[in-house]
């Protein structure tokens, strides 16, 4: 058995070395993807472009000012008319506008409701929900400051007998909220997806297309052999991609691994079975490479959707949320930031792994039938 | 240049479309369904948060405070810990996002003191819904902490005192519910088309080559502009219908609001789709493998599109590095657009940055790809 099954790996590694295209294929795109997401995939939100109109020009619109301009997290303009404010929100020049009304320094040492004008531009939600959770910690900041100091000034009182109830933030695992450290970890599930269904699929279909596999069917070698010699160097080839991605990611983008490593590469080698059973699978229902292809797009695209690599699975509706169920992308991500940022281990992961061992049997067993059923 | 002959490769590229159902179907089906998936599926609203309490006082104070968390459509209570260890388990295996640890000396450091903190354990290995989280928890804290405020003083009988010296008035524009689907449905218009119309064309002159006809096509008069264009326009009219049906779904099926006007709408997407077919034919007229063609123009497409177009992710919080390549990114210009004339009902006038970027786009594209054809057969 294994003297009919090693020549086919053979035979793969070669024709993966002769192919320079094949090689380029497999290292620049992950590294062109992996800068690209590093660096451009964030929702963190810093410098929001902002435009104050100050009508009060007193100390405390002043004061309450430099307070957004030192925060670090609003780009500061300055406006001289409502009519500017309301251009520069409709040419998207700036996303928050603070509008300040003359008399608001007045009213403050009233001691009555001063009114702070903030118009978002809701275009982008989610920027415009932290920008305003942002505005309003900042704001909160200024008035509790200001009403301890008022009654310190007018009660005499030290400090204050305020009554206050204070929300102390406490982000687990990821301390400074990095967006790094949550989208670069999941492209190693993406990524290797990606390859590994696309390598395996074609390489079949290639046979197929090219007329090669009729002659290795009249070789003496069987179905599941043949399958087995397909597939081996492709899960090498899957491991050296998740170990580069995990290289580039800890070395490049400096995100911790905290977890036990061997958890990490046991939960691949689930997930990189399921991968090659998909490509299998694939390959048994095209007869050409541009067929191949289109299926690739259209199986694929749902995968990432519907994985939590960007999208939270709890926001989707729960008839997508059963199908995540049987996406093995959703429990290896689970896997692969349980393992870089949460450091938990198997006794946490164990229903993941189970549920991904269970979806590459199933899948593997399909194909593997399917794909002896297409060459009769 | 001849209208006879451009007539001539239109119609048989018409035909052609016409006879093979199975790619008629594909170039339809693939927006709509796309359409669907990336409609429900993809969302950034926070909703129903799984929530784990921690009380380690059981006060009246501490029951209300944690009541509010329940009361809203944010978060989602689902296990009240009864010790710290449950709390970390509950975080660490993904059960719950947020954690609400009340300390045992709640009341009594409210009544002494004046202040009481309560404890935000966020999983933070999604930093985005951790932060979104933190902020409407904050939100509830501080209403709690008013409400507690105002019965105090009424307690003592003192004259409600200035609480909140300044009060925030916002206002949220062009997306007044902050519904994430407004914002990332018209963008998803413009990625879809940017991948169908690639494909589209991408396999048009490749095709010619592996099926052989490229022999029959050089010795024919057309000249490379007639044969561009009329494998074009075809392709216009699929991509019109294909356009159709994405802003069909995002408006009446999404219920996206459309304030612009539906010719500023049918002026830049026709422009957007003579940029996208265009290069889909410029790599159809490069590579000469039909698989090679299209998967070069998934490459070009896709992930440009989904990542520097700021169609999800801002523009405007990249690199500055990063930035000046977007601007390299075509749909870009479009996705601007669309979420302008849908959200901002902007009008031509407005949108002529993006509008100018995108003319002459295409007439970079389309000399190139003009030029790159030649008539022979080396």
């Amino acid at each position: 058995m294994f003297a009919r099954i090693i020549p086919i790996v053979v035979k793969e590694f070669i024709e993966l070395k002769r192919d320079k295209w094949a090689r380029f294929r497999l290292i620049v795109p992950t590294l062109v993807q992996m800068l690209l997401f590093g660096y451009a995939a964030t929702y963190e939100v810093y410098h929001v472009s902002t435009i104050v109109l100050d009508l009060d020009h007193s100390q405390e619109s002043r004061e309450l000012v430099s307070r957004f301009t030192f925060s670090g997290r609003f780009n500061v303009a300055v406006a001289r008319s409502q009519a500017e404010v309301t251009k520069a929100i409709d040419a998207s020049s700036a996303a928050v506008a603070l509008v300040i009304h003359a008399g608001f320094a007045a009213l403050l040492r009233k001691g009555q409701d001063a009114p702070l004008q903030v118009i978002v531009d809701g275009t982008n939600s989610n920027t415009a929900l932290i920008a305003l959770g942002y505005v309003n910690s900042i704001a909160r900041g200024f008035a509790q400051d200001y009403a301890s100091n008022l009654a310190g000034r007018t009660l005499g009182v030290r400090g204050t007998k305020q009554i206050q109830v204070t929300l102390e933030q406490r982000p687990w695992f990821n301390p400074d909220l990095n967006g790094r450290w949550f989208f670069v970890p999941g492209l190693i599930g993406t990524l290797t997806l990606v390859i590994i269904v696309n390598l395996t699929a074609f390489a079949i279909v290639r046979e197929r297309e090219v007329g090669t596999l009729e002659q290795i069917m009249v070789s003496p070698i069987r179905p599941a052999e043949f399958i087995v010699g397909k597939t081996v160097p492709f899960f090498v080839i899957g491991l050296g991609e998740v170990a580069l991605i995990v290289a580039v990611a800890m070395l490049w983008f400096q995100v911790p691994f905290v977890g036990n490593p061997f958890v990490l590469l046991f939960g691949s080698a689930l997930f990189l079975l399921s991968s090659l059973a998909l490509g299998l699978l694939i390959s048994t229902l095209c007869s050409t490479q541009q067929q191949a292809f289109s299926m690739n797009f259209f199986i694929l695209n749902p995968f990432f959707i519907l994985s939590g690599f960007s999208f939270p699975i709890a926001s989707m509706p729960q008839v997508l949320q059963w199908f995540t169920y049987l996406n093995p992308l959703r429990y290896y991500l689970v896997v692969i930031r349980g393992t870089f940022l949460k450091g938990v281990g198997l006794s946490v992961l164990w229903p993941e792994l189970s549920a991904m061992a269970a979806i590459a049997a199933v899948l593997l067993t399909t194909s593997i039938l399917r794909f002896r059923k297409s060459l009769e | 240049m001849k209208f006879r002959r451009l007539k001539a490769i239109g119609v048989k590229e018409i035909l052609q479309v016409w006879r093979d159902p199975r790619s008629l179907m594909i170039a339809l089906l693939l927006p709509f369904t796309q359409m669907l998936l990336f409609g429900y599926g993809v969302n950034l609203d926070l909703k129903h948060l799984p929530v784990c309490t921690f009380d380690r006082e059981g006060s009246q104070l501490s029951q209300d405070l944690l009541k509010r968390f329940q009361a809203t459509q944010y978060f989602n209570i689902v296990h009240n810990a009864k010790t710290y260890a449950e709390v970390k388990a509950a975080i660490d295996d993904g059960q719950c996002g947020l954690a609400i640890v009340i300390p045992s000396d709640f009341s009594e450091r409210l009544n002494d003191l004046g202040t009481a903190p309560v404890q935000a354990i966020l999983d933070a290995t999604d930093d985005n819904t951790a932060n979104i989280a933190f902020g409407y928890a904050a939100a509830i804290v501080e209403g709690y902490s008013n409400d507690v405020e105002v019965t105090w003083m009424n307690r003592q009988g003192k004259a409600l005192q200035q609480i909140q010296p300044m009060v925030v008035q916002s206002r949220v524009w062009f997306n007044e519910d902050l519904e994430s689907r407004n914002f990332i449905i018209p963008g998803l218009v413009a990625m879809i088309m940017a991948l169908v119309g690639a494909q589209l064309t991408s396999l048009t002159i490749s095709r010619e080559w592996e099926r052989g006809t490229m022999e029959l096509l050089v010795s024919t008069p057309v000249k490379p502009i007639e044969l561009m264009l009329g494998k074009l326009a075809p392709y216009l009219v699929l991509g019109w219908l294909d356009a159709a049906i994405c802003l069909v779904l995002a408006a009446l099926w999404f219920g996206v609001p459309y304030r612009g006007t539906l010719f500023a709408l049918f002026v830049t997407t026709s422009l957007f789709l003579i940029v996208v077919l265009s290069i889909g034919y410029l790599m159809s007229v490069l590579i000469r493998s039909q698989v090679g063609a299209s998967q070069i123009a998934l490459l070009v497409t896709m992930l440009p599109t989904t990542l520097l177009s700021g169609y999800i992710f801002p523009i405007d919080q990249m690199p500055k590095v990063i930035q000046g390549i977007t601007y390299l990114v075509y749909s870009r210009y479009y996705v601007s657009i669309v979420k302008d004339l849908f959200l901002k009902g902007s009008s031509l006038a407005e949108l002529s940055t993006p509008i100018l970027f995108l003319v002459v786009y295409a007439s970079a594209v389309m000399l190139l790809a003009a030029r790159a054809f030649r008539k022979r057969l080396d």
